[in-house]
């Protein structure tokens, strides 16, 4: 009979951890900041398939890393916020909630012994009536939940996008300035050996959305198309 | 007894809850509207003078109810929820046909109730997108879905105010004429029919009116539908009718 090989539980976690990040940081950046009139979410893509959801009225959703399990725990939590919004009201759906169930979901996942831990990392933004009450999650492959005050960046080069956007940052900015800061930031550097700065990445390569408490719709989330983020990204203000 | 007890039984589940009444849709260029009287019955008593009957069912689509109001609003509920679903999971809403057909299996569903007498017949109505124009579907309760011409009523005012609406429509008319002629429906089908509500002027209550186009559904604000109230009351007074047609 043969034995099955001792590894540590340290060890185990550390293993597992860094088979998600890796997986993780292959994938180009998302960032998810507040505004003035609410949250936007910006990513790099240049793919029909979406980063950035909506999840219900008030709630929007982004994540990176693998295609077919941020999709899957997308659908999850537009299912959870639609059943509860049906059952109850629609304003029994909160991002907390959701925030809750992904965490729920993510840490077992992580620490059960037998599948893989997912390789993504989620945010999960709620806009309120004020700016006080506007609220982004940012949940990690392992489960942990993060509360950002300000604005959260995911995906591999995450701690170089948060680092140009940090001097700029305030929590006030219109909309067209605050896209222009995060287009900033996630442009990739540029090659070491070329002369000139990088070009800013354009319209056709971002994906792009808002939760604007301003809109008159009880559904909050709308996204931004390539010739509206044309015209943020020219103007001057 | 002067009732077989299946007639008491559907006279029984009729003063049980509240009837929503009239519900008429007419198309104009460059769009559609739908408007819906405010009063619900039980047998004969007044169950509510400013119900809503029309509702907005996503950016593009609008739905009236005539029939059992509780399970007629639940229907809109979880229609409403599920049209929304779709659109969020698949990333792109449902086409217009697509709306209508779901609709007419979520009626089906309900034939059950609707042979105890707790019937739900919906009006849908809409702006198609892919093909841009204003379309109008009707339901029977076994879920059969009509495609609809020019205009429709549903209700148990529904035969006064299409007869109303032959004589007043034309395809030509504008968005207000469009919803003057439906609000002249409305008022012939309570003239006639005693479950349907006319414009309350005292208490300042009037039809839900909407009107869907390429910019999507709106609710005409109350100002709105007062003002065109008020000139089709205006014109009663001086003929209790309505506008006479020519004779030939």
């Amino acid at each position: 009979m043969s034995m099955p090989m001792y590894v540590a539980p340290e060890q185990l976690m550390k293993d597992r951890a860094d088979f998600a990040r890796k997986g993780i940081a292959r994938g180009r950046s998302v960032a998810v900041s507040r505004y003035a009139d609410g949250i936007v979410f910006v990513a790099e893509n240049r793919s029909t398939l979406h980063k950035i959801s909506e999840v219900y009225d008030r709630i929007g959703f982004a994540a990176v890393g693998r295609y077919n399990e941020f999709e899957q725990l997308r659908v999850l939590g537009i299912r959870q916020a639609d059943l509860r919004g049906y059952s109850y009201d629609r304003a029994d759906v909160t991002g907390i909630g959701l925030a809750n169930m992904y965490a729920q979901l993510l840490g077992s996942i992580f620490s059960s012994g037998g599948d893989k831990p997912y390789e993504v990392e989620l945010a999960v933004a709620e806009v309120g009536d004020s700016p006080g009450a506007d609220v982004i999650y940012r949940l990690s492959y392992d489960g942990s939940v993060t509360d950002e005050p300000t604005f959260a960046i995911m995906g591999g080069s995450a701690e170089s996008v948060s680092k140009a956007i940090i001097p700029d940052w305030r929590p006030d900015l219109p909309l067209a300035t605050a896209v222009k800061l995060l287009v900033k930031g996630l442009t990739p550097p540029a090659d070491p050996a070329a002369d000139t700065p990088a070009p800013v990445l354009a319209p056709e390569a971002l994906e792009a959305a808002v939760l604007d408490r301003t809109r008159a719709s009880h559904r909050k989330f709308r996204r931004l198309t390539a010739p509206v983020l044309a015209e943020l990204l020219g103007s001057s203000s | 007894m002067p009732h077989s007890p299946a007639v008491a039984d559907a006279v029984r589940v009729s003063e049980l809850a509240p009837h929503g009444t009239t519900i008429v849709a007419a198309g104009f260029p460059g769009g559609v509207a739908m408007a819906g009287d405010r009063r619900a019955t039980m047998g004969n008593m007044i169950a509510q003078r400013d119900i809503e009957k029309v509702f907005a069912t996503d950016e593009y689509s609008m739905i009236g109810i005539a029939g059992s109001a509780g399970i007629a609003v639940e229907m809109v509920r979880l229609f409403r929820v599920e049209l929304e679903h779709y659109e969020k999971i698949e990333g792109a809403p449902l086409s217009l046909s697509g709306k209508a057909n779901h609709l007419a299996a979520m009626v089906r569903g309900n034939l059950g109730m609707a042979l105890q007498g707790l019937t739900v017949v919906p009006l849908f109505a809409g702006w198609d997108t892919q093909r841009e124009l204003g379309r109008i579907f009707s339901y029977d309760p076994t879920g059969g879905r009509y495609e609809e011409t020019a205009f429709h009523s549903v209700g148990s005012g529904s035969v006064f105010a299409r007869g109303s609406l032959k004589k007043l429509y034309h395809e030509d008319l504008d968005e207000t004429g469009c919803v003057t002629a439906l609000v002249q429906s409305l008022y012939d089908a309570a003239d006639d029919d005693s479950a349907t509500g006319g414009p309350d002027l005292s208490r300042r209550i009037f039809p839900v009116v909407m009107v869907a186009t390429a910019d999507g559904v709106r609710r005409l604000p109350d100002s709105e539908v007062a003002a065109i109230v008020d000139q089709v009351v205006a014109g009663r007074m001086g003929r209790p009718d309505g506008p006479a047609a020519p004779l030939l």
